[in-house]
């Protein structure tokens, strides 16, 4: 909801300054969006059907069961991987990782999982690439997923 | 037509899969299509605001001022910046996505760009909020300085790695390449 406040109200903002300037390019601004909007649908329909997909297999309660089971080392990947696969909105995310580390999970696990579920974006991964390139969408999730596993290691160190 | 279908490919095998589901596991497919709908309604009310955004951004804001904020010569404090802009509660990474095609077309450094979208990801403050309250005020804050270390350390690499090749070349072969950056600025 503070989303789509922040983001419209931006916009009205934004787009007032923008018509009280110039309404031709305020006219060419709506052209380059509607442009890049057509061209990202398809990649926007992907994601959504995914991630419709991923969340109608990977439930909550399959997650818990995933990571909740097993112990150490093993779970910690499998909590990065799935991480890295769903994409979860952090109202349900953080709760979920909550309930799960004190239901015996370790920090490591639980690090893991929220830093590649924020970070690393398998499923938008088609958007990304259309924006940003495939060498960097690879580079960035790659990377991120390492440094999650790193994140995860040094957390279970400290805390 | 067949242009068509090749640019859906990929949402038409989707649909597909949904299809198999509904047959095989009419549980999991309800499911997946209620997650997909609920995304949908937040795509519908969150891109079109978006892509006007990046619309106006692309005309208005000069070149040569993405450049002196987060480009090659803006140091730790475009990194900051790049940060700043990250961590303002705006919504999901998607989004983030072609504004920063259009920053880094724009002029912006790669590792500024690595920082943005990383700090959107992982250290947006109504996001850290939650956090807090359900895994503790030191698991958050651990986590958002190691995650904020690691931001820097892989926008330097990535940087260096995406420079060895032809400059910003990969940025131009994608679709994300719709318009010369600064050609209708009259």
């Amino acid at each position: 909801m503070t989303t789509i406040i922040t983001i419209y109200g931006l916009l009205a903002l934004c787009l007032g300054a923008s018509l009280a300037k110039s309404r031709k390019k305020t006219k060419q601004a709506f052209l380059i969006a509607g442009k890049a909007l057509l061209k990202t649908a398809p990649s926007l329909l992907t994601v959504l059907g995914v991630v419709g997909l991923t969340l109608g297999i990977l439930t909550p309660e399959t997650i818990s069961k995933l990571i909740g089971s097993e112990a150490g080392f093993t779970a910690t990947i499998i909590a990065a991987v799935i991480g890295a696969i769903t994409l979860i909105p952090s109202l349900v995310a953080f709760p979920l990782a909550g309930s799960l580390l004190r239901s015996g999970a370790t920090v490591m696990t639980i690090s893991a999982f929220i830093t590649t579920l924020v970070m690393v974006g398998v499923v938008t991964a088609p958007m990304e690439v259309k924006a940003l390139g495939r060498k960097f969408t690879l580079l960035r999730n790659g990377l991120s997923f390492v440094a999650a596993l790193a994140i995860a290691g040094i957390m279970a160190v400290l805390l | 037509m067949i242009d068509m279908i090749r640019r859906f490919k990929f949402p038409i095998i989707i649909a597909m899969v949904l299809i198999a589901l509904a047959i095989w596991l009419p549980d999991t497919a309800r499911r997946s299509s209620i997650v997909t709908m609920d995304y949908l309604k937040e795509m519908i009310l969150v891109m079109p605001p978006v892509f006007v955004l990046m619309g106006l951004m692309e005309i208005w804001i000069p070149k040569d001022k993405i450049q002196k904020w987060l480009g090659g010569g803006s140091g730790i404090k475009g990194a900051a910046i790049a940060f700043a802009l990250g961590t303002l509660p705006t919504g999901p990474l998607y989004v983030a996505f072609p504004m920063a095609g259009s920053l880094l077309r724009k002029g912006a450094r790669i590792s500024n760009m690595v920082i943005f979208l990383g700090s959107w990801a992982a250290l947006k403050i109504p996001q850290l909020m939650v956090e807090i309250k359900f895994l503790g005020i030191a698991f958050t804050s651990l986590r958002f300085v190691l995650t904020l270390a690691a931001l820097g350390l892989m926008g330097m690499l990535m940087e260096f790695l995406l420079r060895l090749k032809p400059d910003k070349a990969w940025l131009e072969n994608t679709d994300a390449g719709r318009q010369p950056p600064n050609k209708p600025e009259i």
